[in-house]
């Protein structure tokens, strides 16, 4: 069955400048963040992003939305390539993406009231009359389990889990299609996590919403996700269907990620083997040569060192970029 | 009593929450304000000074510039006899200067001067500064580099020096000759002063720009304009407020000291003015006559004081309240 593609990303790029010199300012180095990664993400699905911090998870979903300027590749959105396209086109397109933050103490506005923030969106691309847009937010507010009532008070006056619901009303409110979640409980408490994910997975399936669903917590990510991509350092090393991904890892990074996660049974838990990896991240701004990976690698020989692995399709639908994966 | 089911549980509780009253930061900060009594003092006299300043024609028992024949130099009413042997004459609460003029009038009309020195000014160098301050921290790079080098040349330059140079060489032509000359002295403080707020302006701009919530609004597709009025300005209007509230008594010891050297506002001799005097110049008058009315400096001088004072406490009220962080330090 051939699946509609919402959105492709083709050798996504994103270098960041590292400067020295505070007046003329010399470019010395760059910092490869996110360096070569193509995937695609297929209507109404979640493609669950995961990968340790600083791997480029995020850069990745702010280039795709061209809140970074990415250095190179192509992201196509419905076949429009968002890279290319002008200004104009980009604020028309944006109503169908959005994005929900991380950090929902920093990503609302601390001097616009929660319908002020809700019914900016509207305001800006004019898409409702005036009179009409405060019916518009308490719809939304009570859309994600919010009590309309509490539409004129300010951020500080809600919580952790309140405000990212707030947040998910402001993405909302424009109607997208997509939908990028950048680790969207992690700061969240335990229990208010649960809540959350129940709301957006609710939302998917009222409002047939694609998510690409950015995290770090693995037994999350497989709760949710449809499909799993591994990122490590910039790159993406390894990409299949969830219980392909979880049940037969291929790539030594996702295999050491996966023997992290603790199972909540004393006795699996008592057998489970663990991978330690050696050593800390390599630095993007001088990464390995070859494959990333290679200096952590267990598995690592001479052909790491010498040629970066394609990213190949093993399995259908289970892509590695491994040299040993079969 | 029947049990109440979660559903009914959690409305009750949040019909309860919703009547605990809600409060914006601006309502919290006026809150904390109200209670700080230095600063509702500092309001009080502000608001005193004001209000004579409006109706100082109402208020004024004489025209400032009415001339008591034969009366020069009487001393104010609750001394017995002055310096120079004369005996106060009821009608001239604080006496009489070297001409005969009511100082208390004098004063009062000169509170209008001091008044709109302290707020017209200050508006001009907040639109100018916070535009400057705006653009320079939000485009970034060469603009930036190029609005904060001319600020920097115009903060490194005497202000007092230039206040002196300006009002000499401008004071004779049409210009200087508006409004009695405070139009050019507006010009000339406005001129020099909007760089602290830019200033100010632009390093909050820098680092509110980086907060995730500017992120969210270019992500909604709001423009750079949307997200510079509606999202970074208002969240930089605290240390603002805080630095008005010192420019304003700043602006009008600089009047007074201009004033003082007879560079400030020309003296009129037209009662249909209504910038007749001003507190500079009515000190510029008193230092003359201090052995015979002492009054004439001092009056002027105290006013001068207690207004600067009592901006000077706003101010620091404004500045604990508006961020409590800060409470005590300079």
């Amino acid at each position: 069955m051939e699946r509609d593609v919402l959105l492709r990303v083709e050798g996504l790029k994103k270098y960041f400048p590292v400067v020295q010199g505070k007046l003329l300012g010399r470019q010395i180095q760059q910092l490869r963040a996110v360096d070569d990664v193509s995937f695609e993400v297929y209507k109404g699905e979640t493609l669950g992003l995961v990968g340790e911090s600083g791997c480029g998870k995020s850069t990745t979903g702010r280039s795709i939305l061209q809140l970074y300027r990415p250095t190179g590749g192509k992201v196509f959105y419905d076949g429009t390539d968002l890279m290319k396209a002008p200004k104009s086109d980009l604020r028309r397109l944006r109503q169908k993406m959005q994005m929900i933050f991380q950090d929902p103490y920093a990503s609302l506005n601390p001097r616009m009231t929660v319908s002020e923030t809700v019914g900016d969106p509207i305001r800006i691309h004019k898409l409702l009359p005036r009179q009409k847009i405060e019916d518009r937010v308490k719809e939304l507010l009570e859309m994600v389990g919010l009590n309309p009532a509490f539409a004129n008070r300010y951020p500080h006056e809600f919580s952790g889990g309140q405000r990212q619901r707030i947040g998910i009303a402001r993405a909302l409110a424009l109607q997208p299609d997509l939908i990028i979640c950048d680790e969207p409980i992690s700061a969240l408490d335990v229990s208010i996590q649960a809540q959350v994910v129940n709301l957006l997975e609710d939302l998917q399936e009222k409002l047939g919403l694609t998510y690409l669903f950015i995290a770090h917590d693995l037994s999350m990510v497989r709760h949710i996700s449809t499909r799993v991509a591994v990122m490590y350092l910039g790159v993406i090393v390894e990409l299949a269907d969830r219980t392909d991904l979880y049940e037969n890892p291929l790539h030594p990074y996702t295999r050491a990620l996966l023997s992290a996660v603790p199972i909540p049974d004393p006795k699996v838990e008592k057998k489970r083997e663990r991978i330690i990896l050696t050593g800390d991240v390599p630095s993007p701004i001088q990464p390995p040569s070859g494959c990333r990976f290679r200096t952590r690698c267990p598995l690592a020989a001479d052909v790491c060192a010498a040629e970066r692995p394609a990213f190949r399709e093993v399995a259908s639908g289970h892509s590695v970029a491994c040299h040993f994966a079969a | 009593m029947a049990q109440l089911t979660t559903k009914e549980q959690a409305s009750k509780i949040a019909s309860l929450e919703m009547k605990a009253q809600s409060r914006n930061l601006m309502a919290d900060a006026w809150y904390r304000l109200m209670r700080n009594k230095a600063s509702m003092v500092g309001l009080v006299i502000i608001a005193i000074f004001a209000v004579v300043a409006i109706f100082a024609k109402q208020i004024a028992p004489f025209s400032p510039i009415e001339i008591h024949g034969g009366k020069g130099f009487l001393p104010p009413v609750f001394i017995e006899e002055g310096p120079n042997g004369l005996n106060p004459d009821p009608q001239f609460l604080l006496g009489t200067d070297t001409l005969g003029r009511d100082v208390l009038s004098r004063v009062i009309y000169g509170a209008r001067v001091s008044m709109v020195v302290g707020f017209f000014p200050t508006a001009i160098i907040l639109v100018v500064g916070i535009l400057m301050g705006l653009t320079a921290g939000y485009v970034g790079g060469r603009v930036d580099n190029f609005l904060m080098r001319i600020t920097d040349v115009v903060y490194a330059f005497p202000d007092l020096l230039f206040f002196i140079i300006i009002m000499i060489s401008l004071r004779d032509t049409a210009v200087g000759k508006m409004l009695n000359g405070l139009f050019l002295l507006f010009g000339a403080l406005s001129l020099v002063n909007w760089v602290a707020v830019a200033r100010i302006v632009r390093g909050q701009v820098l680092s509110i720009k980086e907060k995730e919530y500017i992120e969210a609004a270019r992500c909604l597709g709001a423009s750079d304009l949307h997200i510079m009025f509606r999202y970074i300005l208002p969240n930089c209007l605290g240390p603002v407020i805080i630095q008005t509230a010192f420019t304003i008594p700043a602006m009008i010891i600089t009047e007074a000291i201009l004033g003082y050297l007879g560079l400030g506002l020309r003296p009129s001799t037209n009662p249909k003015d209504i910038f007749i005097t001003s507190w500079g110049s009515l000190l510029l008058d008193g230092q003359s006559a201090i052995n015979a009315q002492r009054w004439v400096l001092l009056a002027p001088a105290i006013c001068v004081a207690l207004v600067v004072l009592a901006f000077t406490f706003l101010g620091d009220g404004l500045r604990d309240a508006l961020d409590p962080r800060l409470q005590g330090t300079e």
